[in-house]
């Protein structure tokens, strides 16, 4: 018999044959990246104590992931960054004052990352299917289970290397307790209250302190389309419209006087801009559609400035968008796209 | 001057370099053919010749099999050897002829009409429809069925696709500039059949010299106008080239004539110009041998039925180790499973992609919903639920989300992050449920 020619193995699949080069992993590393000045700011003004909260909550994610992964004996996702990415945010969303001997508080964000990785995202299926911020459900468990050490702020100061810092209260916390007067007091004037919340030298959350920083993260992420203005200008012009209209009280009497609230102070402090452009942003609990996000963002800058101003606690970005993250599906039904040529055939069926 | 486009799309690199320059020459003329009897969409034809006849050039081998569809022709002269079952480009078994060529070259009696634009519009049409012309563009429908709208459904404008949207292809370009004149009086016949006075010819703007010279060919026609695009895929896709040239939008589920248009490809205006003036049937096309695997990138006329291989063969072979070979472009051509699979009238182009430019899709990752497919859909879906739906089986509800809506372009699985086989589970889906 001939020798029968070998014939070329060709691979066959379905169309498209050619793929973008955008991955998950490019797309949550490039998130990470975007957040590390607001990081080194953090650890600027917290020190070395800012770093290994960080680090710990990091440490703590990425190795409960790869347990539970190879525990039920799936694939091992821990280099697509988005368990650091988690690990990340949570470790920006707390005081530096967690890294503590004495007391000990150093399971704290153990606690926290182990909640955000295991129970938010794997439980429901892993990247993808989680209804919840991981790392926003990790916070929101530790500021419940830990009421009191999860608001220990300390002062910023520059001294990377200590482990001493005097206990203070942060801007929105004396706003809620003693008035915008008071926050005039401890910061001079409103330009150097503007400077330093701008800068970020003032207590707060690791990685939520430095506007600046964040807002240079943002712009990457904007400039790079890995996010768009949808859910972080609706959320944040939300919350500065609401401030405005209802966050100014007489400092005589307290009572309200609408239209004269400082909505810069507001958009500046607390958590809003980290949670406006990396958290309401996350696109597995956010609303697909552009029309939606819109919705996504005036909810939760509606629910921040609810809490803020009439709630029990001085800081509303966390538990507004965990709420909205609730109502994500169904804002994604109610926006379905309209199919081309849509509109056309109702009028030709008239 | 605004820009004529549609919504959503993408911006895959183009690669028509590789052969955009290589002027059309033809291709050797195998020593046998295999012609496929259904090349069309529609009926498939039935054979007219048996084993041992002999025949010509252009002579017919097979008869409509119905109103939709085309008759199919010899491309060489010489004897017929078998009528079986082979392979064709999409991996089903279809009846083919097989001619040996006897290298004659005889063709069979044409009707030469240097003054064809004096016949009738029915007249122009059955040459038309006894030349087997179907669309070249790669959807192969037969040309006079498009030509034969109901009378409720009048048409005012013919518009001709030349967009060439999928990357690496540049048959349509070689023709635009080689042959400008024949594709101006195609569409010129085009419209005399259907009894219109408006013709556009839409190509993208990253082919300014086609542009160019469809310009200079068009100057002094009244009612034609060449229209320049904007780059981005799928510009090619009917509805969405209509949307662009005209502003109309074809309705959901609807043709191109329920907005009162024909369309039809480069390729097939020159068809109708050679079937009207010299009464030559489609017995060859331009096919754009090209990509990074081949040796010789090239653009070739190819006579119907001339076998793949033969053709890697004239293009200098593969090179760079041979991964893929796909019938049609990149976005929505097929792989080839074997390469002894026949030229047929909807294949533009046989694209080689080496080993190490396969994208493999087997380890896709769950959709992290970032909105990308849905934000390029030109025809505003959702395909990343309509992905969910159906890896979970839920096919009927797949359905409301516009399923069939979905002509598969697949610039939904082109960005998507996750490597997500979106068009696949789309297909599974269609399959599974009737419309």
């Amino acid at each position: 018999m001939e020798a029968i020619k070998k014939e070329h193995e060709l691979i066959v699949a379905v169309s498209p044959h050619v793929k973008s080069e955008e991955t998950v992993s490019r797309i949550m590393w490039s998130v990470n990246l975007s957040l590390l000045p607001a990081v080194v700011m953090g650890a600027y003004f917290f020190g070395i104590k800012a770093v290994l909260v960080v680090s710990l909550c990091i440490v703590t994610a990425v190795l409960s992931e790869y347990i539970f992964e190879r525990a039920l004996k799936r694939t091992v996702t821990i280099n697509d960054g988005s368990a650091f990415l988690t690990g990340l945010l949570l470790g920006m969303n707390l005081p530096a004052s967690l890294w503590s001997f004495s007391p000990f508080t150093i399971h704290v964000p153990i606690i926290g990352s182990f909640v955000a990785v295991i129970i938010t995202k794997q439980l429901f299926g892993g990247l993808g299917y989680n209804v919840f911020n991981p790392a926003l459900i990790g916070r929101a468990f530790l500021l419940i289970s830990f009421p009191r050490l999860m608001t220990i702020w300390t002062e910023p100061s520059a001294a990377f290397l200590s482990f001493d810092a005097k206990t203070t209260a942060t801007p929105l916390g004396i706003m809620k307790e003693e008035g915008v007067g008071k926050l005039m007091e401890v910061f001079g004037d409103k330009m150097n209250l503007y400077t330093q919340l701008l800068v970020g030298h003032r207590a707060g959350s690791i990685g939520e302190v430095s506007a600046l920083a964040l807002l240079i993260g943002a712009s990457f992420l904007l400039f790079r389309r890995y996010i768009t203005w949808h859910i972080p200008f609706s959320f944040l012009g939300t919350a500065a419209l609401l401030a405005w209209i209802f966050g100014g009280k007489d400092p005589a009497t307290g009572k309200l006087i609408l239209f004269s609230g400082d909505p810069v102070v507001h958009l500046l402090s607390g958590g809003l801009l980290l949670g406006a452009f990396f958290m309401a942003t996350d696109y597995v609990t956010c609303p697909t559609l552009k029309k939606g996000q819109i919705i996504f963002g005036i909810g939760c800058g509606t629910l921040t400035m609810l809490i803020r101003l009439a709630g029990g606690y001085p800081e509303g970005v966390m538990f507004a968008i965990l709420i909205m993250n609730c109502f994500a599906p169904i804002i994604d039904r109610g926006f379905r796209t309209k199919v081309f040529g849509a509109v056309k055939a109702k009028e030709s069926k008239k | 001057m605004s820009v004529l486009t549609f919504k959503g799309g993408i911006h895959p690199p183009d690669k028509k370099e590789l052969a955009k320059d290589k002027s059309v020459r033809p291709a050797n003329i195998p020593q046998r053919v295999v012609i496929p009897l259904s090349q069309h969409v529609g009926a498939p034809c039935k054979p007219l010749v048996s084993i041992g006849q002999e025949i010509k050039k252009g002579e017919v081998i097979g008869e409509p099999g119905g109103f939709v569809s085309a008759p199919v022709h010899s491309s060489v002269s010489g004897k017929v050897i078998a009528i079986g079952e082979f392979p064709n480009a999409m991996g089903r078994m279809i009846t083919s002829v097989v001619v040996e060529n006897n290298g004659k070259e005889e063709w069979t009696p044409l009707k030469d009409e240097p003054d064809y634009m004096s016949l009738s519009p029915e007249e122009l049409k059955e040459k038309i429809k006894a030349a087997g012309i179907v669309g070249l563009g790669g959807a192969a429908f037969p040309t006079s069925v498009k030509l034969s709208p109901p009378k409720e459904k009048p048409i005012d404008t013919v518009v001709i696709n030349g967009a060439e949207c999928e990357p690496y292809l540049t048959a349509d370009y070689r023709l635009m500039i080689e042959r400008p004149r024949e594709v101006i009086d195609g569409l010129k016949i085009l419209m005399k059949t259907v009894g219109v006075t408006r013709g556009f010819v839409g190509i993208e703007d990253n082919k300014p010299d086609a542009v160019d010279k469809m310009k200079d060919a068009a100057k002094g026609e009244t009612g034609i106008e060449v229209c320049s695009l904007k780059v981005k895929y799928p510009q090619g896709a009917e509805k969405m080239l209509i949307k662009a040239v005209t502003g109309r939008e074809v309705p959901a589920r609807g043709l191109p004539m329920d907005v009162k248009v024909v369309v039809q490809n480069v390729g097939t205006a020159v068809a109708v110009y050679e079937a009207a003036r010299f009464g030559k049937p489609l017995i060859e096309r331009v096919v754009t041998v090209t990509g990074e695997g081949i040796g010789n990138p090239s653009n070739l006329m190819v006579r119907i039925g001339t076998l793949v291989s033969g053709l890697i063969d004239e293009c200098g072979g593969f090179k760079n180790g041979v991964g893929k070979v796909i019938a049609g472009g990149p976005m929505m051509g097929f792989a080839l499973s074997t390469l002894d699979v026949p030229v047929t009238k909807g294949t533009s182009g046989i694209l080689v992609i080496p080993e190490e430019g396969v994208v493999h899709a087997e380890d896709f990752q769950p959709c992290i919903r970032c909105g990308r497919c849905v934000d390029v859909c030109p025809m505003s879906l959702m395909p990343s639920m309509l992905s969910v739906l159906s890896e979970k089986g839920r096919y009927e509800e797949a359905k409301e989300y516009n399923l069939f809506d979905c002509f598969e372009c697949g610039s939904c699985a082109f960005v998507c992050p996750s490597k997500r086989p979106i068009v696949q589970l789309v297909r599974l889906a269609k399959s599974l449920v009737k419309p």
